[in-house]
């Protein structure tokens, strides 16, 4: 039992540390440190940058552009990404649809689209929510109907993440209907967005933000070719993709970098008699989630250095289901403290002339303004990619045989 | 960065795991703490035989220089069991204090004794004035001629009943908050002048009240290093309350998972029930979220950085705290009333974790200290 990093991996921390710093550029450092999302042309330029250095997609098989590197190393590389802060690459393409061709895809799809995945050519959304299908994901409705070599679709799907970027969308559809168990007749589909009769409607959530949508397919045509997997087993596919998804969920680095953040802030932040930092109570709760945030960077280094025996033992480790649950806690809580921090200046809007057009001086600083929507936006935290709830369930059945 | 233990931790962990299988089922424990010492000597003995008691000093002293992930280990398999026998207060803070302030001399004559189970410790800090302050001294200690005067009480001293030899905080200089002027003396416990007064601790362990009347020792009594040695020694044992902490939160979250498998209610096992299900997978959020504190305590128990190592073993406290209070909590919620009784070990569980919360500085002690020192995650 050693703790310590290697010498190799500092040295390796230090090398993706300079790199970053070389080569993220100022204004997309910028708009990542005051709290928000990169625009559309950020993240794809900068997911370049990573893509021609070999740092998009490590954790990939070394022949589709991975690197043959230990899940420490790759946790530093996506720590130091997090903790600059710079965009990460898009997990759409990278952690959820990327690692699924990997295993169930053709050989064409792979080496048509992983390339475009890694570099960001193509920039993927994922279908997979309908408003009757939440976290009973499997009763979903939209129907896939084989003519010819195409398959017909017509349905609706919700949630959309940044479909308003995307390029191409991977999707769960029905295509056999009279499946004994509902999960035996979902099938995975690729579809390319510019098909004619898909319309995508926005949705703004809580916090003022175009981030989801709505997603209607009307007649679309999909050449059978874009079929990943076999027909009627696109649970598998699903379920595997969801597996991959809650390791990177907890996000330890940018809470670090969030909690970084706002004690630099609350060393300022007006609080009366005295600045909000120097107040016993604000400090106390920003401790407390400090220390939860310092066991959760341990058993996320815990879930990494047990990956290999994790796929001999072809089990997930116990923990790694406290990586969503508690990491999305977290995340969530360290949203509460900006809130606090910025008091009744955080009753302003957040002022973003790139969506509204609006050049108005402000009437509160950044941080604040910025305070309650992110809190607002947090609230999905728990919810999507399997809310807690669903987490639990999961945990009661597969590891305590409830 | 390795999370495995080695071959022989293995086989530690193993063949302790079998002794307490064999000699510490919930019955058998029963019996030790109804017998006049509160536990067991057949298994101190046992614990000998098994190089227990010898572990953490260092091969030269006779012992078997084993460090902290083993203390760890041994702590866990301890609290699974909820085992009575004075470890902590001998092996653990006896032999940190002895390891890190002794002379070669006094660990020399001493260690051979303690690694064969004839030799027991406490350490006598606690003052009815001092909650969790380390550097809050009142008892005295007056030069005399080479020797020193020793003069004070000191209360909840675990253990302290049984000790041969107590391990005792005395304020040489300043006043009774000052962080220097503190030193630790080592003191024969039927030195002329200290009276005992034994007594039943929440969990059934027993502890003592010792009053210090004019007790004179010699001067190789004092140890070297003063509140610095005690803060180390503390973090130690912080380090080995919170893997013990660890054993007692798996049993419990073991014990309470089958009581939901099998007790029925409404016609069907209550683990059916989603609330339960959900409050049984959050105490394995807790269980594994602690056990990472537990195992930062013991990588970072021999940090050389005493201000570092401050600020992780305060952290480590605060999270074994906060988790170990759900787990202990929700054992006797999920049973039901069968927890609430003596005769289940349910509800022992909460008092033993309850202990250890209580012990060397509970979560808000640590984190308004923590959060003066500048938090975990320092501000670039």
């Amino acid at each position: 039992m050693e703790l310590r990093f290697t010498d190799e991996e500092r040295a390796f921390r230090q090398e993706v540390r300079e790199w970053i710093d070389a080569n993220l550029p100022a204004d997309t450092r910028e708009r990542m440190a005051s709290g928000r999302t990169p625009t559309k042309a950020m993240q794809v330029d900068w997911q370049k940058r990573l893509y021609a250095k070999g740092w998009a997609v490590p954790h990939w098989a070394v022949e589709w552009g991975g690197q043959p590197w230990t899940a420490i190393k790759r946790f530093i590389l996506s720590e130091e990404i997090q903790s600059t802060p710079a965009p990460s690459p898009l997990g759409f393409n990278c952690n959820m649809l990327g690692p699924v061709l990997i295993a169930f895809g053709t050989e064409e799809q792979k080496k048509f689209f992983l390339p475009k995945l890694a570099s960001l050519d193509l920039w993927f959304c994922q279908g997979f929510s309908e408003p009757g299908a939440g976290s009973d994901l499997a009763s979903l409705k939209t129907r896939a109907v084989k003519e010819g070599d195409h398959y017909i679709v017509n349905g609706q799907k919700t949630w959309t993440t940044l479909a308003q970027h995307a390029d191409w969308i991977f999707l769960l559809v029905r295509t056999d209907p009279g499946a004994a168990k509902q999960q035996e007749g979902i099938s995975f589909l690729l579809v390319d967005m510019n098909t004619p009769g898909i319309t995508v409607r926005p949705i703004i959530t809580i916090d003022g933000a175009h981030e989801v949508n709505e997603v209607f397919f009307d007649d679309v045509k999909v050449p059978v070719a874009n079929l990943v997997g076999t027909e009627n087993r696109g649970w598998d596919c699903a379920k595997f993709l969801l597996s991959n998804e809650r390791t990177g969920q907890a996000r330890v680095g940018a809470s670090k970098e969030r909690i970084r953040r706002l004690k630099l802030i609350a060393k300022e932040a007006p609080g009366g008699a005295r600045p909000v930092m120097e107040d016993p109570r604000f400090r106390s709760r920003l401790t407390d989630v400090e220390v939860q945030l310092k066991a959760l960077e341990m058993t996320t280094l815990r879930v990494l250095a047990d990956e290999n025996r994790q796929l001999s033992r072809g089990k997930p480790n116990p923990a790694s289901s406290v990586l969503k649950i508690r990491g999305t806690e977290l995340q969530q809580a360290i949203s509460e403290l900006y809130v606090m921090a910025a008091g009744p200046y955080g009753l302003a809007a957040p002022n973003d002339p790139e969506a509204d057009g609006r050049n108005e001086p402000d009437v509160a600083q950044d941080w604040q303004t910025l305070a309650q929507a992110t809190y607002f936006n947090w609230r999905k935290q728990t919810i999507y990619g399997g809310s807690t709830e669903i987490q639990k369930n999961i945990m009661a059945k597969a590891f305590l045989g409830l | 960065m390795d999370f495995d233990l080695s071959e022989d931790q293995r086989l530690l962990q193993d063949s302790l795991a079998k002794l307490l299988k064999d000699k510490y089922g919930f019955e058998q424990r029963k019996g030790y703490m109804a017998s006049a010492t509160g536990w067991s000597r057949e298994v101190w003995a046992a614990y000998a035989d098994l190089g227990l008691l010898a572990m953490p000093f260092a091969e030269d002293d006779g012992g078997l220089g084993y460090g902290a992930v083993e203390t760890m280990i041994v702590a866990e398999q301890m609290g699974r069991s909820l085992t009575l026998e004075p470890f902590m207060s001998t092996v653990v803070m006896g032999g940190g204090f002895l390891r890190h302030g002794a002379t070669a001399e006094q660990r020399g004559a001493m260690v051979p004794k303690i690694a064969e189970g004839k030799m027991l410790l406490a350490f006598a800090h606690t003052e009815v004035q001092s909650r969790f302050d380390l550097h809050d001294v009142a008892t005295s200690a007056k030069k005399e001629g080479d020797g020193w005067v020793i003069e004070g009480r000191k209360g909840v001293v675990v253990h302290g009943d049984t000790a041969d030899e107590l391990i005792v905080t005395a304020r040489v200089a300043g006043a009774r908050r000052d962080r220097d002027g503190i030193e630790v003396f080592l003191i024969p416990a039927d030195a002329t002048g200290v009276s005992r007064r034994g007594f039943k601790t929440s969990d059934g362990q027993r502890a003592a009240d010792i009053t210090f009347d004019h007790v004179k020792v010699g001067a190789e009594a004092k140890l070297a290093g003063g509140l610095a040695l005690v803060e180390r020694v503390a973090d130690e044992t912080i380090a080995a309350l919170s893997a013990e902490a660890i054993g007692c939160m798996e049993a419990a979250k073991d014990l309470t998972v089958d009581y939901l498998k099998t007790r029925k209610q409404f016609g069907r096992a209550i683990g059916t029930f989603q609330s339960l299900q959900h409050r049984a997978a959050e105490m394995m959020v807790c269980l594994e979220q602690a056990r990472s504190m537990a195992m930062l305590a013991a990588m970072t128990a021999s940090e050389k950085d005493d201000a570092e190592r401050r600020r992780l073993m305060r952290a480590v406290k605060v999270e074994i705290g906060r988790n170990a209070r759900f787990v202990g909590q929700q054992t006797v919620q999920m049973h039901g009333g069968i927890a609430m009784t003596m005769e289940y070990a349910g509800g022992h569980y909460l008092k033993r974790l309850t202990v250890i919360e209580n012990m060397f500085g509970d979560m808000d002690h640590h984190l308004a200290a923590l959060s003066e020192e500048g938090g975990v995650f320092v501000a670039a």
